[in-house]
């Protein structure tokens, strides 16, 4: 039987964009019922994942219009500068919210908040709390959520597809994991902060809730996904495991080492090695500078060759014990539970690994997509601020200071609605007939789960890694559609409905080939290299056809098709990304 | 053939079975692997049906916990190797209800933590505009250590007391209430005091520390709760002597 619940706004995600969005619509009108809908519970989200730090201007010598350009430059020129400049406003404030509320980011031995150096920031500007800032900034949000009562939650309801009537997004269809239940939730308004994509990938550093769950809904239902191309690579990520090694690592004076023990990124114009860092220069370049020079590293024979592929080192022995414990001490602990060696006294194997999609569905400043009642924040979103690439330590910013406004933009709009009417209900009801259809009741079915799954992840991997080619991605939408194809006749061995997890695998996996799909179409159509999206048969960036955002939308038949919306310039025209002067 | 390792896990469906009972399944022994990484090779190719949390797999995210040979532990930071030969028994955390096969019911928790007030409470809220409340490196780290709580719940799994007295708050949530009660921004200690020094808050904790001993992250509730008990012994007898209120 299905059950049916109604709010005024929905949250689906339960990580720092989702729950900085509740609580803003609980402060603007605490008479709103906010309910936020997560797969997980809210702290187990991948925000907890996060480690440097979370960027806004702190210091005398810094200023809005520097991080302004940073960001710009970073992103290649594609991020939209008016959405890039509320950003750096309001992310200050958002920051100190955050202390507000508890967070206990690092200190000056005054008492003030203390930040430090982050890759491709010319100025220092990266709040933390040590290394893991994200774990402090999620519990902190989740803790201070608590005192809001207005504040419902949905705690493991998995959200299958957006409820609409005539186009006006009014609420999810979900599965409650605990017992299988298919219940309908109601709104005015649905905010998607589902975080990203990354396991669409082999190896990422991303956790195993990140199936692009809230980009395929949004796909799903007409919303167009924005610069889907962009996938950052973060240049340190364990062997075998990704575990991420934090950029902070760098930013504390640690070395890029090939295998002749040479800091090699200053073959790759970013500048001249000095000991210290120095901000925008070497080890503290952008994310996709670095991850492209990896690989020329390796085609050079340089790079060291491991049993999980080839590795650079991250040198950090000269910092020192004590220094990298007071800065980097999750670093540490990582090292030494996932690699049996010590940062302190050894080097540590590093190599790029998927990390952050800089694409996401289509949003405005307000984080308003073109759906009427459908919002997006967070990784989900793509507003966009990040462009081509995104920089460390915008992202858990990004995610404040945009689900605070998708929040408010939606508490606005969800007071001047009428409450959906019953009739969705039916769509509920056909929703859990295709579940039972496809899934529960199904006779058949030939294929595991995680074979598509994994040929899914090693094409993205061979055909949309760091270099893509025309041949590269065509392989790959033909493979895809095999997929796809082959997915119709995946079988489960649960068939029953308290906890079954084989259940939301394959309705993540459904996700995924819908978002990989349109990762591979719009790389095919972008016929130019810019930031992390380098094409080895385009390698130059083509700004008077692709200065530009691709629009990927579904079409009736479930085809991707791209389109472009233009860039908005505001104060900073288009120019040569310069780092290492 | 590689080497392998037998892991013996706990099964139920509540659907189907009236107890829970064991299933021995083989799995590659690599020395990379940790006991998650064996439960999803086991979900990937053998036994779908096989039901667990996880997410992060760097030990972070809290939600793999389990028993594994008796012991509470994160699974994602629990390595095959360290059990050779085996076998390895991997049951869901004790002290909980059991809702499938390794996940077990959470939800006291939750109830639990929001009971403590695990937020910064003032009596005057300063505007974002005039800046941080100033703490120093040296105030920091007075709570720091127990902001470092995951909520994984092994410390429930060994707690002796919340096994027998479900009532009792449990070492997270209080260990949660001492990092705010220590906070130098924080002005909620009483209200946090009244709720918890109520039969069952901390008067219930014995003081065996297993709670301290398991804690992948070195939070150290028993110690917060100790410290707690000490507090609270303090304002009560502030009470009896001043007693218009002498907090």
């Amino acid at each position: 039987m299905l059950d049916l619940s109604s709010h005024d706004v929905l949250l689906v995600g339960g990580g720092a964009a989702g729950l900085r969005a509740a609580i803003a619509v609980a402060e603007i009108n605490p008479n709103l019922s906010v309910a936020v809908v997560s797969k997980v519970y809210p702290m187990r989200s991948h925000t907890v994942s996060a480690e440097g730090g979370a960027a806004g201007v702190a210091r005398q010598d810094d200023s809005l219009d520097e991080h302004a350009y940073d960001t710009i430059s970073g992103g290649d020129w594609l991020p939209d500068q008016d959405a890039v400049e509320g950003f750096v406003k309001e992310a200050p404030q958002e920051l100190m919210r955050l202390e507000h509320w508890g967070c206990p980011w690092n200190r000056e031995p005054d008492g003030r908040v203390a930040v430090r150096p982050f890759g491709g920031m010319k100025k220092e500007r990266t709040w933390f709390a040590a290394d893991k800032t994200g774990f402090h900034l999620l519990h902190t949000l989740f803790q201070t959520s608590l005192k809001y009562n207005a504040v419902a939650r949905y705690d493991e309801f998995y959200a299958t597809r957006l409820l609409a009537d005539d186009g006006q997004v009014q609420g999810v269809v979900s599965i409650e994991l605990a017992s299988g239940k298919v219940q309908a939730i109601t709104a005015k308004a649905v905010i998607l902060c589902t975080g990203g994509c990354g396991r669409v990938f082999p190896f990422t550093t991303n956790a195993a809730i990140k199936t692009g769950d809230g980009m395929a809904l949004a796909y799903r239902a007409g919303a167009p996904l924005k610069d889907m191309e962009f996938v950052q690579y973060h240049p340190t990520g364990l062997p075998f495991t990704g575990i991420l090694i934090t950029e902070a690592a760098r930013a504390e004076g640690g070395y890029m080492l090939n295998k002749d023990g040479y800091r090699y990124l200053q073959d790759y114009n970013l500048g001249k090695p000095h000991p210290q860092p120095v901000l925008r220069s070497m080890e503290l370049g952008p994310r996709d500078r670095l991850s492209q020079a990896f690989v020329k590293e390796y085609e050079k024979g340089r790079t060291i060759e491991g049993p999980y592929g080839a590795v650079v080192h991250l040198d950090l022995r000269h910092l020192g014990e004590k220094k990298i414990n007071a800065k980097l001490p999750f670093v540490r602990e990582l090292c030494l539970k996932y690699e049996n060696l010590d940062p302190v006294k050894e080097l540590i194997p590093v190599r790029p690994v998927v990390h952050y999609m800089m694409g996401g569905v289509h949003t405005d400043p307000d984080g308003a997509t073109p759906l009427k009642g459908l919002y997006a924040a967070g990784e989900a979103a793509c507003v966009s601020i990040n462009g081509a690439n995104r920089l460390g330590s915008n992202s858990l910013t990004e995610c404040l200071v945009f689900g605070a406004r998708a929040g408010r933009a939606a508490a606005q709009f969800a007071s001047v609605q009428r409450a959906p009417e019953r009739h969705l209900l039916a769509q509920a009801v056909d929703e859990e007939a295709r579940l039972q259809d496809r899934f529960l009741q199904k006779s058949g079915g030939r294929e595991r789960l995680s074979n598509i799954r994994d040929e899914m992840q090693q094409t993205m991997e061979q055909s949309a890694g760091i270099y893509r080619s025309r041949e590269s991605l065509e392989q790959a939408a033909e493979k895809l559609s095999e997929l796809q194809e082959r997915f119709q006749d995946a079988g489960l061995d649960d068939r029953s409905h308290a906890f079954n997890t084989e259940l939301i695998a394959a309705l993540e996996l459904s996700c995924m080939l819908d978002v990989a799909e349109s990762i591979i179409h719009s790389a095919l159509h972008r016929t130019e290299s810019r930031g992390a999206h380098q094409r080895t048969d385009f390698p130059v960036r083509d700004d008077e056809k692709f200065l530009a955002h691709s629009l990927v939308t579904r079409c009736p038949d479930g085809t991707p098709e791209v389109t472009y919306a233009p860039v908005t310039i505001t104060r900073w025209p288009p120019a040569e990304r310069v780092y290492g002067k | 053939m590689a080497e392998q390792i037998a892991l013996e896990i706990t099964r139920y469906s509540p659907e189907r079975d009236k107890t829970p009972s064991m299933e021995e399944f083989e799995v590659p022994l690599r020395k990379e692997w940790v006991v998650l990484d064996a439960l999803n090779y086991i979900k990937d190719k053998v036994d779908g049906s096989l039901s667990f949390r996880w997410s992060c797999r760097m030990g972070v995210c809290g939600s793999c916990g389990m028993m594994v040979n008796g012991e509470p532990k994160l699974t994602c930071a629990t390595f095959l190797n360290d059990y050779a030969p085996g076998p390895i028994r991997v049951e869901p955390l004790k002290n909980f209800p059991v809702m499938r096969d390794l996940i077990v019911e959470i939800s006291d928790f939750l109830a639990k933590l929001s009971k403590v007030k695990p937020w910064l409470i003032r009596k005057k809220e300063k505007p974002i505009s005039e800046g941080e409340y100033l703490q120093t490196p040296e105030e920091l780290d007075s709570y720091r250590q127990f902001s470092m709580c995951i909520n994984c719940l092994l410390c429930y799994a060994a707690c002796p007391v919340y096994g027998l007295d479900p009532l009792f708050a449990g070492p997270a949530a209080l260990a949660l209430a001492q990092r705010y009660n220590m906070d130098s921004r924080d002005e909620g200690k009483s209200e946090r005091l009244d709720v918890l020094s109520q039969h069952d808050g901390i008067w219930g904790c014995t003081f065996v520390g297993e709670c301290t001993q398991v804690c992948p992250k070195h939070v150290d509730p028993a110690g917060a709760i100790q410290q707690y008990k000490l507090t609270a012994a303090q304002e009560w007898v502030k009470s009896l002597l001043m007693p218009w209120g002498g907090k």
